[in-house]
């Protein structure tokens, strides 16, 4: 059923401080709409329930991309299309040049935003492992202030974020501590483009003489938010990768993951791949694929 | 719920619509414009027949409300060439057989002339990459993607000339 834009409101507040000032005024009340990747397909659909949405697209505050001594930082309206073509995200944070585009098409990546991914909260979404296995923060703001909050902090559960009301998501801060780190990047999807992940995964690790030193690893499309795999990291701390890690690494998995049925996998066969990328992951980083 | 008096340029001619903020600027181009060479096929952004330029790049107009088009530059198919002297990618479709039922043409076209704006001379996997987002149901691609390097070629000829 096509939707009736006569019951839709949008408002296009300008500038940063004014879209805050109206979140401010009526919390809840105003969907933030960047790229419209997300909602115009629900509101076309007949399915999206906010009747007053406000646009954020091309806000010049929250387009910015820095790079600081000891961080990267992506302002959270930065499309695909100008996180993938940034020379330093590609030197330096490949993994999230990679899933960038790997989001939908080249017409979605130009409208998709950083932000919008993190916000709509899909456990499916292309850049979330990369963003858990870097470490990533997000810096949120409103009216109140900024804060700071760990990206692993941010779903809290099936479309649903950190974020109150009053929120947008100004940044995603990537530390640059992790140079000579191999990284590990794979999506399992229908097709190249235009699908969504059946399983995605990224991870970074820091491997001497066949001994994983440290691993950083995220996992998308297996439970209800996208995972940082923290207790397979803690597992494969300072060994070897061999067929005995390597069991205990998909052991650990199996319990952490809940995959579901649904129009694009099983949960049969997204438990199966998701234990087959990990161990390609670790075989990969650790160099004996 | 209000209408609003929106301007933007299309095809290079300032043009000044009312519309409720959240139509879908495909549907004010092809109702409200009259430009109707814009297609609508899944209206979710999967398909990219809908596909126009906004201030330069590649867009699914049916994923974008007339709001955010407000001040943009928007080229559509229309936009491109004219009868009685084609755009050289419309031409090579022609020629090539890259268009059957014409549903996804003029976004495919919109697609492949973003494509060559921004690289000049596409490999086949760069071809591939730059129409991934447009669907084909008739051609199998194929002919779609030598149109695209027959257009490429005619540019290469046509600047060095």
């Amino acid at each position: 059923m096509r939707a009736a834009p006569e019951q839709y409101e949008m408002i296009s507040p300008g500038n940063l401080a004014a879209a805050l000032k109206l979140m401010a005024s009526e919390p809840g009340r105003w969907l933030p709409v960047a790229g419209g990747t997300e909602v115009m397909v629900q509101y076309s659909a007949g399915r999206l329930p906010q009747r007053n949405l406000m646009n954020v697209w091309g806000l010049p505050e929250l387009r910015r991309i820095e790079v600081t001594p000891d961080a990267v930082v992506i302002g959270g309206g930065c499309t695909f299309a100008e996180i993938r073509a940034h020379k330093a995200i590609a030197a330096e944070f490949s993994m999230l040049a990679k899933t960038a585009a790997w989001v939908g098409s080249i017409a979605n990546q130009n409208r998709a935003t950083l932000a919008g991914n993190l916000a709509n909260a899909s456990p499916a979404a292309d850049s979330p492992p990369a963003l858990l296995a870097y470490e990533a923060e997000i810096e949120l703001i409103s009216v109140r202030g900024t804060r700071r909050i760990p990206y692993t902090q941010c779903h809290l559960d099936y479309k649903r974020t950190a974020l109150t009301q009053d929120e947008l998501i100004l940044a995603v801060r990537l530390p640059r501590r992790f140079a000579g780190w191999r990284d590990y990047v794979r999506k399992v999807g229908t097709r190249n483009a235009q699908a969504i992940s059946k399983v995605c995964m990224a991870a970074q690790a820091l491997v001497q003489d066949g001994v994983v030193e440290a691993i950083r690893m995220g996992m998308g499309s297996v439970a209800p938010v996208p995972l940082r795999l923290a207790a397979i990291e803690e597992c494969a701390a300072g060994r070897k990768v061999n067929a005995t890690l390597i069991a205990e690494c998909r052991q650990l998995l199996d319990k952490m993951i809940a995959p579901i049925d649904d129009i694009r996998s099983t949960i049969e066969y997204r438990r199966l791949v998701a234990g087959n990328v990990l161990e390609d992951c670790l075989r990969t980083l650790a160099g004996t694929a | 719920m209000s209408l609003q008096r929106i301007v933007m340029t299309v095809n290079g001619v300032e043009r000044t619509v009312d519309a409720h903020p959240m139509e879908r600027l495909l549907d004010v181009l092809r109702e409200k414009l009259g430009l109707t060479g814009t297609k609508e096929g899944c209206g979710e952004g999967e398909c990219g027949a809908c596909s126009v330029l906004m201030d330069g790049s590649l867009v699914n107009s049916c994923l974008i409300p007339v709001a955010q088009a407000a001040h943009a530059q928007i080229v559509t198919i229309e936009g491109l060439g004219s009868p009685e002297k084609l755009d050289p990618v419309q031409e090579a479709f022609l020629h090539c057989g890259g268009s059957q039922c014409g549903m996804c043409t003029p976004g495919m076209i919109m697609a492949a002339k973003c494509l060559l704006m921004h690289n000049v001379k596409p490999s086949r996997e760069e071809i591939r990459e730059g129409l991934g987002g447009n669907l084909c149901r008739c051609t199998g691609y194929m002919r779609i993607f030598e149109a695209v390097e027959a257009a490429a070629r005619k540019q290469e000829s046509e600047a060095a000339r």
